[in-house]
């Protein structure tokens, strides 16, 4: 896998697309075990970020990412506003003066953005939160030279489903002890949609 | 000598500028600024409308931030890094509205952020 700024773009263009072909069924499973608004505040913030990086020209990664973080910051609202942009202001970080990005630098950039959220959200994995996804992801990019797209998303997804069962000890969610058991974790499904259109991207040859 | 500002960050535009009426009841001399609200004016908070609060409630004496739920403080963090503005502090677990009030006193007074901030952990430790 090797990254340019079109990839990059296609990247936030195809979460979005998932973001808002998915907002009612992120907003019903907020509704379950948090405030409601993970759906329309996801929705907002891509369809910005993507009206943004789309209408722009870029020379670099970096600064697709940076934009990106600029605008779910002010444009989320929830908890998931500063929690995803600094997820893409750590990879803009890491990413900077490194065009084209190859595999390994990316899985550096996902590692980071992964360290960035958990220190944001002073959670670690197990919580019930986006982290159950982003850390088998990031562990998965890490390990081996040549990771295929498809067992990317299955790791994502997998990773997701599994916080089904899991207890609720952060955010919102954590008020409800064990009745947060037996949903799926709001920011995990959103987490895995980023990274389902990631291998989507992946699969038309990055 | 300037004193120190007070940040209201709440969820709720009129909690945040609620806060802030309450307090200029008795404080006039310390830039208390309200950050409530998305920025279309819903209810969540936002980590740029804080930092603008902050860069305005800062004369050069530094500033106390206080927040009220879950992702307030997150965007708190995030205008303080975002921000080139040095001494700007966030009351961790500290009420907004009684918080508010003890920081705009103590700033009143003339007291350093640092002086301030500890002047808070003292009121509200249980």
């Amino acid at each position: 896998m090797v990254w340019k700024v079109e990839q990059a773009v296609a990247w936030i263009e195809k979460t979005n697309a998932l973001i808002q072909s998915n907002k009612e069924y992120l907003t019903e499973l907020d509704q379950a075990i948090g405030d409601g608004d993970h759906g329309l505040n996801m929705s907002r913030g891509f369809q910005e970020a993507e009206a943004k990086v789309s209408s722009t020209d870029y020379d670099t990664i970096a600064d697709v990412f940076k934009d990106t973080a600029t605008v779910l910051m002010s444009k989320v609202g929830g908890a998931s506003g500063p929690l995803y942009g600094t997820a893409f202001l750590k990879m803009s970080m890491v990413l900077k003066g490194k065009d084209p990005v190859t595999q390994a630098e990316f899985a550096d950039a996902v590692e980071e953005a992964l360290n960035g959220i958990k220190q944001r959200g002073k959670a670690d994995q197990g919580e019930k939160t986006m982290i159950d996804v982003w850390h088998p992801v990031a562990d998965f990019l890490k390990n081996g030279q040549n990771v295929q797209a498809e067992k990317l998303e299955e790791t994502a997804q997998q990773a997701m489903e599994n916080t089904k069962d899991t207890l609720a000890t952060k955010g919102r969610a954590a008020y409800l002890q064990e009745r947060s058991r037996g949903h799926v974790d709001p920011g995990s499904t959103s987490s895995f949609y980023l990274f389902q259109a990631l291998a989507d991207v992946w699969k038309e040859g990055a | 000598m300037a004193n120190v500002g007070v940040v209201l960050i709440s969820h709720s535009s009129k909690v945040a500028e609620g806060t802030k009426d309450i307090i200029s009841e008795a404080v006039s001399d310390v830039k208390v600024i309200p950050a409530g609200g998305t920025e279309e004016g819903g209810i969540g908070t936002s980590a740029p409308k804080i930092q603008q609060a902050l860069e305005e409630a800062d004369d050069g004496a530094g500033v106390i931030l206080l927040y009220d739920i879950g992702s307030a403080g997150m965007n708190a963090e995030m205008a303080v890094e975002l921000t080139e503005r040095k001494n700007c502090y966030i009351a961790e677990d500290i009420p907004l509205v009684e918080g508010g009030y003890v920081a705009a006193v103590e700033a009143g007074m003339g007291k350093s952020v640092e002086d301030v901030l500890s002047s808070l952990r003292k009121s509200f430790s249980s």
